[in-house]
């Protein structure tokens, strides 16, 4: 292991400790009004993972999230690489994208459930709507900062269209891509999860959503550790790519 | 003689290293006096701890031995009054205005309002800047961006310059034309001008005694005298007298120039 | 104006006009969603009648104070851990999975620790926009140059007067750009929290509208919360941009 690494390991478990500790010192604060001490929320969540129930949330949490990622990516893609390539295009259209990125999507939940119905389709459309923008942003920029010596060098070695953007275009655009896949991932996720705690009746987020109203709170914390370390695994993971790419590349 | 200006004494400068090892011994042990009024330049090769010297006399940092004086008054780490220094890069404020700018090296200087604005009208003139009060940086070229910032240096009246390598980001002639504001202002100003520049020609131009500095650890091997009359300016660079100290400069410095060289190419993990 | 903001403006006027189509035709029904011009009309009918008033200004004035919070400990938050690169360095795993983190889940904690009132609410918004500014503002304080600091030092400016007359100053543009995704957030936390447990506000009034079938109270309110994030949004770029034009970037 580089020592890069394991400097991000240990700063990795500091956190987790600091975190664990600070969430001790909140529950012996507060009690159990609100709030169930790390090792019960443990107990608890293991107990949970035991149920049917959970896991058929489970499972419609993450088919959601994968159909609505998968269109946030490809349509993000083709949306970025169109702009990028088509100059006057990204200048109409991309201070409107960053106006629609920058809009509290929230409040449009109730016209998709209007739209689509209480289910499945709702909650997908809820995801991609959060991701779709980061992943065309990035890929326009990525697409438009790359190096002209680059595509001169494509055409010298006469390359047609497609060879240009499978063999030069990509991959030096592929660092900043990912950085898109790695923020639209996260708001995918987060946007995929408002849409089941409004706009569903089933999933982790409407399990959460009913928890918050019933005052449930060892569920409460069950589905947010759950969460959190899924965010928090994922994100890293595609945080260490995400540099090595950019190192790399 | 009257008591030195600027004084070092047994100076040296070690950084430690991170990894907890023996660190790098970068300058001295180094002993300089400066005397009141005179122009002193020091050359060396890049990375021989020339601009270390400048900051351990500005204050910036502190000597690991000796003692460093000015006025009579020890300097260890802080900054004392009567200082200015320009430096190499930019350092102008991009959002505020070329008299904002100005203004801004009076921010710790106790005078009236009038005396501030007498003063900042005064080295805008100076600088040749009365036109460009109010534009932003962005909009001068590099060397007009200087003189902003050594406006900002004159104004606070210092009894002691330091320049770290001031036009070493200009063209060659605007480093001639810079070279004669700077005698200019020397002369005006009566101050103590301490230069660091790794061009031979510049040092021979400006200043009244050159030292060179040797390769890593820097210390001071040979102290060139010019003998310039004080009313002097880029013409100097015809005389023969000129060529002479040019070459003995070059002279003592080729050598350290040299090992410098031997010692960069042996790989980067040598540099710092 | 230029023939960019011409091509943006049509591109805009085609959308609306296409969207009045639809519901003109029947496409889009009116239980789903009302024309254009309706919702325009009701919009001025609502802030005519004044109906609304009090829930717009809970809803605005709750996601200011969250914003001028979020700003402030954010900026502060940076500028100290500017300072501290260990902690700092922990601390950065956080900042990279937060957004994938559905913070609305601390919502009930919040109401234990804040009372049944506004701050809850303002917590949420201060919680989603409070890490946006100091990740944007660190990335802003890591570029100022190294001279700047010198000549900080050389002016013997003091830490807290070399930060906001030096290093803050310089990373203003970035500043900015925490600052637009802060508007957002905390407009999406109050509204959320609105949305999830509240007596009022206009998260509260749009989901009892939804939920009476009122589509000429619900259209309205959700089309002024994003004419008002769009308009602030604008006008901070637009000040970004002139801040940026006098650097000559």
């Amino acid at each position: 292991m580089s020592s890069a690494a394991m400097k991000s390991a240990r700063n990795a478990l500091v956190l987790i400790a600091g975190l664990l500790a600070a969430w001790q010192a909140l529950y012996w604060f507060v009690g159990d009004a609100a709030l169930r001490p790390p090792l019960v929320t443990v107990q608890y969540t293991a107990r949970l993972m035991t149920t049917d129930a959970f896991w058929m949330h489970l499972s419609e949490t993450l088919q959601a999230f994968a159909v609505a990622l998968s269109i946030a990516v490809a349509a993000g893609l083709v949306i970025g690489f169109g702009l990028g390539f088509h100059k006057l295009s990204a200048q109409v259209f991309e201070p409107m994208l960053v106006a629609v990125y920058s809009i509290p999507k929230i409040t449009l939940y109730p016209i998709l459930l209007l739209a689509f119905g209480l289910g499945m389709p709702a909650k997908i459309a809820f995801g991609a709507i959060h991701g779709i923008i980061p992943v065309a942003l990035f890929t326009l920029n990525a697409v438009r900062n790359i190096k002209p010596i680059l595509v001169k060098t494509g055409r010298v070695h006469g390359l047609g269209p497609f060879e240009m953007i499978r063999s030069i275009l990509f991959p030096a655009a592929l660092p900043e891509i990912f950085t898109g896949f790695r923020v639209g991932f996260a708001l995918t996720l987060i946007g995929t999860l408002l849409g089941e705690m409004f706009a569903a009746q089933r999933g982790l987020g409407y399990l959460l959503m009913t928890a918050i109203g019933l005052h449930n709170v060892e569920l409460i914390m069950a589905v947010t550790l759950l969460l959190v370390v899924f965010a928090a695994t994922v994100s890293a993971g595609l945080l260490a790519i995400d540099r090595w790419l950019h190192r790399h590349i | 003689m009257s008591q030195a200006h600027v004084s070092l004494r047994g100076v040296t400068k070690v950084f430690p290293s991170s990894s907890g090892g023996q660190g790098l011994h970068a300058l001295g042990p180094i002993d300089l006096d400066l005397q009141q009024g005179e122009f002193f330049a020091v050359v060396g090769p890049s990375g021989c701890g020339k601009s270390t010297l400048l900051e351990l006399i500005a204050g910036l940092t502190s000597a690991t031995e000796g003692t460093v004086e000015f006025e009579g008054r020890r300097i260890e780490g802080d900054i004392p009054d009567g200082i200015g220094v320009v430096f190499q890069e930019d350092a102008c404020f991009p959002w505020l205005s070329v008299e904002d700018n100005i203004a801004f090296g009076l921010r710790k200087i106790a005078v009236a309002h009038e005396e501030k604005r007498r003063r900042i009208g005064g080295v805008l003139d100076l600088m040749g800047l009365g036109d460009f009060a109010r534009s932003y940086p962005a909009q001068l070229s590099g060397g007009m961006r200087q003189r902003v910032c050594i406006a900002r240096t004159l104004v606070i009246e210092p009894r002691l310059i330091l320049l770290d390598e001031p036009f070493g980001a200009l063209d060659q002639q605007t480093r001639l034309l810079m070279g004669d504001e700077v005698l200019k202002l020397w002369r005006q100003t009566g101050a103590t001008v301490f230069l660091i520049t790794h061009a031979l020609d510049e040092a021979a131009m400006l200043a009244d005694r050159i030292a060179v500095m040797s390769a890593r650890p820097g210390q001071l091997i040979d102290v060139v005298e010019t003998h310039w009359p004080a009313e002097r300016d880029s013409h100097i660079v015809e005389r023969l007298e000129f060529g002479a100290v040019t070459a003995r400069l070059w002279k003592s410095l080729r050598e350290e120039s040299l090992k410098t060289m031997a010692k960069t190419s042996r790989g980067p993990a040598d540099r710092t | 104006m230029s023939r960019i903001a011409v091509y943006r403006v049509l591109v805009i006027a085609a959308a609306v006009l296409l969207l009045e189509l639809l519901c003109y035709v029947g496409v889009i029904d009116r239980i789903t969603m009302q024309p254009p011009h309706r919702i325009l009309r009701d919009l001025a009918l609502i802030l005519i009648s004044g109906k609304q008033n009090a829930a717009i200004l809970k809803t605005l004035s709750n996601a200011s104070i969250a914003f001028g919070l979020a700003l402030f400990v954010g900026v502060a938050t940076a500028v100290v851990l500017h300072g501290y690169r260990a902690l700092r360095e922990t601390l950065d795993p956080l900042f990279a999975t937060y957004y994938a983190i559905p913070v609305f889940a601390f919502y009930p904690l919040l109401i234990v620790l804040l009372g049944l009132g506004d701050a809850p609410q303002i917590g949420i918004g201060f919680m989603l926009g409070v890490v946006a500014v100091i990740v944007n503002t660190l990335n802003g304080l890591d570029r100022v140059p190294r001279v700047l600091r010198k000549t900080a030092r050389i002016q013997r400016l003091g830490t807290i007067e070399t930060a906001l007359t030096v290093t803050l100053p310089y990373a203003a543009p970035y500043v900015l750009t925490g600052a637009k995704f802060a508007v957002a957030y905390s407009l999406i936390g109050i509204i959320g929290a609105e949305f999830i447990m509240s007596r009022g506000g206009m998260g509260y009034e749009i989901s009892f509208a939804y939920n009476n079938f009122d589509n000429a109270t619900m259209y309205p309110l959700i089309v002024l919360i994003l004419v008002v994030s769009i308009s602030i949004n604008t006008g901070l770029s637009r000040w970004e941009k002139l801040l940026l034009a006098r650097r000559g970037q």
